[in-house]
């Protein structure tokens, strides 16, 4: 049972704090997982962190490993739900307020201003990561012609990646 | 909030629609760059929601803490279908990864053991490299269409500069750059009645 609540405060809490993506707070989530709780050992993290991110959807369902490890399957469905529904809801609030806004003057305003932002933190999320990763030359070729590819071309993004590999 | 004379190549926004789509999304997202996947779908793809709709969305769910992706299946989903189309399409955003997931994790704790060959290194940096690409290529095609005029510019490379060279911490780049954007953006008088 304290495991379970242990689950829930910790990923609640760490769901609100994962501003821009979950990578900020995967060193935060290390030290609880491992070193307070001793729920894995490192190298059981360092693992779960390679097949989260080799799997599909976001690097953060992480949380699902570690929850599984942790309590069992009851464990990993409650370190998804507290992992997602805290920032969900404040999406959907957003979301709420932004329809409801759909004539006002202010919103058209905000939606030209927020735009280049957006584009903007695009672009440094896709730099953010070839400079996190190891990227030699060969690896630069690839996200170049990739890019080039999808930009000019209407080709299908699976087919880029599959190519990739 | 579609308008009313939107044009759905694909069908209209039911809850059934919206689940498939983000199904669909959930399972085909590897490695990064779901912003880009999810504009191709529901933007080029279904109309559901148009340019401007997806990008105001997008700097929404870029401050909101949480992965981009789940973040905009949760947004979409509301504009299209209140709680219940948020509640859908993050179900099924999710549905694919989480059982995957699921499989792997149970495989790893019980044998404990890895694919350790060279090959899938290779496949998974190749892929990886190229999940960059697409998330690249969508920042310029959102730049043809929602990056406009000598402030915009401005904003936009200041927020590169701040966030993918500075390693500026995002929460302190957007205190800085969303103030800035609101105030120096020339306001304008709205296109539509």
């Amino acid at each position: 049972m304290t495991t379970l609540l242990r689950i829930a405060g910790l990923f609640g809490l760490l769901s609100l704090l994962s501003v821009g993506g979950g990578n900020g707070v995967i060193p935060d989530m290390q030290r609880a997982a491992v070193d307070q709780y001793h729920w894995m050992t490192a190298r059981e993290f360092l693992d779960s962190f390679a097949i989260s991110r080799a799997a599909p959807g976001p690097g953060s369902l992480i949380v699902l490993l570690v929850g599984l490890k942790a309590a069992g399957v009851v464990g990993a469905v409650l370190a998804v739900l507290a992992m997602y529904l805290p920032s969900s809801l404040l999406v959907f609030c957003g979301a709420r307020a932004w329809s409801s806004a759909a004539r006002a003057a202010w919103r058209a305003h905000a939606e030209r201003a927020l735009a280049p932002v957006a584009v903007g933190l695009t672009y440094a999320s896709g730099i953010v990561l070839v400079r996190s990763t190891e990227h030699d030359w060969q690896a630069l070729t690839v996200t170049a012609a990739a890019t080039l590819l999808l930009a000019l071309t209407e080709v299908h993004p699976l087919l880029v990646l599959l190519l990739g590999g | 909030m579609t308008s009313p004379g939107a044009v759905h190549p694909l069908g209209p926004p039911t809850l059934g629609a919206l689940f498939r789509c983000f199904l669909h999304l959930g399972a085909m997202s590897f490695g990064g760059g779901m912003s880009a996947w999810i504009r191709r779908e529901v933007v080029q793809k279904r109309g559901w929601i148009d340019e401007g709709q997806f990008l105001s969305g997008l700097a929404l769910c870029q401050i909101a803490p949480g992965p981009n992706a789940v973040n905009l299946s949760v947004f979409i989903g509301t504009t299209l279908l209140g709680a219940a189309g948020a509640t859908v399409a993050l179900l099924a955003m999710l549905a694919v990864p989480a059982a995957i997931l699921f499989g792997a994790g149970y495989v790893y704790f019980t044998i404990r053991a890895l694919p350790q060959g060279a090959w899938f290194g290779t496949l998974l940096a190749g892929a990886g490299a190229a999940a960059i690409g697409l998330n690249l290529a969508n920042g310029m095609r959102l730049t043809r269409r929602g990056v406009r005029g000598k402030t915009a510019w401005a904003i936009m490379l200041a927020t590169v500069l701040a966030v993918g060279v500075l390693r500026i911490p995002l929460l302190w780049t957007l205190v800085g750059v969303i103030p800035a954007s609101l105030l120096l953006t020339p306001r304008r008088k709205p296109e539509k009645t």
